[in-house]
């Protein structure tokens, strides 16, 4: 989890919370930020997410509770005033300005002379790699290029804290895949603290140290990337991060922390229990496509698992993410399954008849909540 | 600022004062106009003198001409919508036809033309009423030197007035139907066409159609700019006068609240046309 | 086919010459050939009933006659001024509409807004009469509130003259200034205001470089409607007016030397073009643009 020292700690946020006329945005929300980290907010839209990026960047003020920057309680601080900087959403470049000038903005604000600032500038896009742009306008750039602006106008003020407002989102697939690595690069170069806010699980899970998953204003799980993917606190987080497969149904028998569910058709499948299950209760099973093998017959598979018929349903390669659609036999369901990379399954033909495991282990349980 | 920004509170309340003041500077001439219309008094002055429909209703027995008795003023609304009419008719044609030549078709020499057509917006009235009274003269002149004949509706008149409005008018009406012929999507039609529809049938089917809103909107402003014009009609007017220059010439006499009935009808027909106008508009957006 | 296609091509020139007739003969005959009618007529001068030769006398009486060029440049003066006064009043109430309200609060006041241009300026010109002249409105409650011992005569000053102006040209600001605000991304404001910038420099920096063109487009329409006004000058200046288009109804209507109305109309084209290039030039913007915009 996140170290909880306030003297690492960039950000603090303590029982945060913002209603608007009809909702509450942001619920009694408590986390903190290490020095030098890249901390994501992850969420669907509608969230909370903005709300909260915006409260600390302090364009919104909440409701209640406190949010303290490099040990400084912002309360009282203007937008303006705090060592935080944004880069928005469609990065807001000025594009009245050149690069330049956009970079050396927040400079001449502060009453930085012109000679220093223009040379600041200048250092600061070099290590942003755009050494020879800075007579160029906003527009003639590519849109990493842009991006590389907008970051670098926010850390040549050298804020303690980066917000980034889903700056990816506007980008094109490939593009954006590309910025993911340079966005990770630039952080660890700078060091500075990056608070990163998206909708996209993945980028949120290659590019931070932390991620918040949040839902409904509140943190459904806060955690490494690893720890949400492996480890999902909440059925919300094991359907949010990654690809999963949902099966419900109800508790038959728990033995230990293990359970037997029974899915739709008497299908019963064996799953590691998160958190208290009674028996008869309805539940939720989480199976990771790649958790799962794959065989023609039940001696390809692992032995002691409980092994399971099932029909391809539909193909879909895509190199080494392919898989497969299968529908269970005696129930129905439908669930997918990766395929191995070593291309052993790559003759499946549609309609054929094929089995599946998988480790009890690996497959989560959890009691099924009432707005799940 | 913008309301995410913090505004302070001397901020704010200017603000609501300008606002205030602004409504206020806004609004007050109509509202004196509206009001002395109904002033029991021979001059729309203060101060009050009890409340009238004289100005209204008014006739000669009473010493008092009223709106509906004054039959000059009867007769230049008459006349000014007599003009706006044509004039709207016309511009409306025209404008029409200039949006399907600038969007649709490609010849030598359409740059200088686009530019050519937004020009009239930028020649105060009174000189396209002075170029265009001069020049017609030229031709009359020139048909009764040559030919013996008297052509008459080139002389001051409101032939004159008409032509002198459209020559401005037409230009907004161009710049109105173009702006929404551009947006039209022009596979629609090609749509059409590969369902079998004939040419014609396409343009009165599908781009009339959808057209309409513009051609409204259109045909409502220069009805409207027509009606109101001052600067061009007064240069090409003739022995019929429009309302705008009545009024003009009854207001540098001193008139009676007559001038404030008259207005006040005038407040009432445009915010009734402004409003089924937007009405229209709204139900078109949704 | 070689048939088909003559008779596509031939189709195609029918309706692009009967799609064309209507502009020409708009222009043309409307626009082109009385302005140049105009300039021939202001380049003669006449030596004898029905004889004329060309000639620069109407300009040079122009130049020679103080009462010409000085009613001229106070024209031009005090158009420009009034210019700067709609830009004054209009920023402020374009920038609520645009970004401060919200919603229908703002749809509201841009509507109220437009309200007034609905009806003639004939009838907002009465109204400012009724106001403001000796034994009007705003005379007497002065005197009522014991500001002023007697009613004062409030109409034919330059001031009031302003007024009128400002007044009959606000829509044409407001207008293009929402505009361009609308089209101003909050973001950019954010941005800047997050990087340190302040009102003055946000004003400075952002919003007026964003929106020069439609101030440029606004300026120029209401300083060539201003420039060319008859109505409010004449009504609200009355004898004191002084303003060109009057010099130019004189020498058209009242005196019939139309060779001298030709020039003066020349010139007053010729200043308020003038101030559209110039404008255009400073702003760096293209003709059509700026018209579409306004």
């Amino acid at each position: 989890m996140v170290p909880a020292s306030p003297a690492a700690a960039d950000l603090e946020v303590r029982a945060l919370s913002k209603r608007f006329a009809d909702h509450a945005a942001v619920r009694d929300l408590t986390f903190s930020v290490a020095r030098g980290s890249f901390f994501s907010i992850l969420g669907p839209s509608g969230c909370g997410k903005t709300t909260l990026l915006r409260m600390i960047a302090g364009f919104i003020r909440p409701d209640s509770g406190e949010i303290t920057i490099g040990g400084r309680s912002m309360a009282a601080v203007a937008p303006n005033k705090r060592p935080v900087n944004m880069v928005f959403q469609h990065l807001a470049l000025f594009p009245m300005m050149s690069v330049a000038q956009n970079v050396a903005f927040g400079l001449a604000r502060r009453g930085v002379g012109k000679a220093e600032r223009l040379r600041r500038a200048q250092a600061m896009l070099e290590r942003v790699g755009l050494a020879g742009s800075g007579d160029k306008r906003t527009d003639e750039l590519s849109g990493g290029q842009r991006q590389r602006v907008a970051i670098a106008r926010s850390m040549v003020l050298e804020p303690t804290l980066l917000l980034l407002d889903e700056p990816l989102g506007a980008l094109d697939l490939k593009l954006r895949e590309h910025m993911k690595i340079e966005l990770k690069q630039l952080q660890s170069a700078f060091g500075t603290t990056f608070v990163y806010i998206t909708h996209d699980q993945s980028e949120a899970l290659v590019l931070s140290d932390h991620v918040g998953v949040m839902n409904h204003g509140r943190f459904e799980q806060l955690g490494t990337p690893q720890e949400l993917y492996f480890a999902p606190a909440t059925s919300f987080v094991a359907g949010f991060v990654g690809a999963n497969n949902r099966l419900t149904g109800s508790a038959l028998a728990v033995a230990g922390d293990l359970v037997d569910v029974a899915a739709a058709g008497g299908w019963v499948i064996r799953a590691r229990a998160h958190g208290t299950i009674v028996t008869g209760a309805p539940v939720a099973v989480y199976v990771r496509p790649e958790a799962a093998t794959l065989a023609r017959a039940a001696t390809g598979l692992p032995q002691g698992q409980g092994v399971h018929a099932a029909r391809i349903v539909s193909l879909l390669f895509d190199g080494a993410n392919s898989v497969a659609l299968l529908r269970e036999a005696s129930s129905g369901l439908e669930l997918r399954i990766a395929l191995p990379q070593t291309g052993a399954l790559a003759d499946l033909k549609m309609g054929e008849r094929v089995c599946f495991s998988f480790d009890p282990e690996r497959a989560i349980c959890f009691a099924a909540e009432a707005n799940a | 600022m913008i309301p995410s920004l913090p505004r302070p509170a001397w901020l704010r309340t200017a603000t609501n004062l300008y606002v205030g003041a602004f409504l206020v500077f806004l609004f007050v001439p109509l509202v004196v106009v509206a009001v002395f219309a109904f002033n029991d008094a021979p001059y729309p002055a203060p101060p009050w003198h009890g409340f009238t429909l004289d100005w209204f209703l008014g006739n000669e027995s009473s010493g008092r001409v009223g709106l509906f008795h004054d039959r000059e003023l009867l007769g230049s609304i008459w006349t000014s919508t007599l003009v706006a009419l044509c004039v709207t008719a016309l511009s409306v044609a025209v404008g029409a036809a200039n949006a399907f030549l600038m969007e649709r078709a490609t010849f030598p020499g359409k740059g200088v033309l686009a530019v050519l057509m937004l020009t009239p917006l930028v020649i105060p009235g009174v000189i396209l009423g002075i170029s265009i009274l001069a020049f017609a003269s030229r031709l009359a002149d020139f048909a009764s030197d040559t030919f013996g004949v008297e052509a008459d509706f080139l002389r001051p008149g409101l032939p004159l007035v008409v032509l002198g409005q459209f020559s401005y008018i037409v230009a907004i009406a161009t710049l109105t139907i173009s702006a929404r012929l551009k947006r039209f999507d022009r596979t629609l039609e090609d749509a059409a066409l590969n369902l079998g529809a004939s040419h014609a049938a396409v343009l009165w089917n599908v781009t009339l159609p959808y057209l309409r809103p513009a051609l409204i909107g259109a045909a409502a402003i220069a009805f409207l700019m027509s009606f109101e014009n001052f600067n061009t009609t007064l240069m090409l007017v003739g022995a019929d006068s429009p309302l705008t220059i009545m009024m003009y010439g009854r207001m540098r006499e001193g008139a009676t609240p007559v001038l404030n009935a008259v207005s006040l009808f005038l407040m009432v027909a445009s915010a009734l046309l402004a409003l089924t106008l937007m009405r229209r508009d709204s139900r078109a957006r949704r | 086919m070689p048939d088909t296609t003559m008779t596509v091509n031939w189709r195609r020139r029918l309706v692009l010459a009967l799609l064309l007739a209507p502009a020409l003969l708009w222009l043309v005959g409307l626009i082109i050939l009385p302005h140049v009618d105009l300039a021939l007529l202001s380049f003669r001068e006449r030596v004898a009933p029905r004889e004329y030769v060309p000639s620069l006398a109407q300009y040079r009486t122009f130049f020679a006659e103080p009462l010409y060029w000085h009613v001229f440049v106070r024209t031009a003066l005090l158009s420009a001024l009034a210019t700067a006064l709609t830009l004054a009043v209009a920023f402020p109430i374009a920038w609520v509409i645009a970004k401060v309200a919200r919603g229908r609060a703002s749809a509201l006041l841009f509507m109220v807004c437009l309200i007034p241009f609905w009806v003639s300026e004939t009838v907002r010109t009465l109204g400012w009469m009724i106001l403001l002249r000796e034994s009007g409105v705003l005379p007497s409650l002065l005197t009522h509130l014991g500001i002023t011992a007697q009613p004062v005569e409030l109409l034919y000053h330059d001031a009031t003259i302003l007024v009128g102006l400002v007044y009959t040209s606000l829509l044409f600001m407001v207008v293009p200034l929402v505009g361009s605000f609308e089209s101003l991304d909050n973001e950019l404001i954010e941005a800047a205001y997050d990087l340190g910038g302040k009102g003055g420099a946000i004003l400075r920096e952002i919003v007026i470089p964003h929106a020069a063109p439609g101030i440029t487009a606004g300026c120029i329409v209401v300083f060539m409607l201003t420039l060319g006004n008859y109505l409010t000058p004449t009504l609200l200046g009355g004898k004191n007016s002084q303003w060109f288009t009057e010099q130019l109804y004189t020498q058209f209507i009242t005196r019939f030397n139309w060779e001298q109305g030709a020039a003066l109309g020349f010139l007053l084209l010729g200043l308020s073009t003038a101030m559209v290039w110039l404008g255009l030039k400073l702003s760096g913007q293209r003709f059509s643009d700026v018209m579409r915009r306004a």
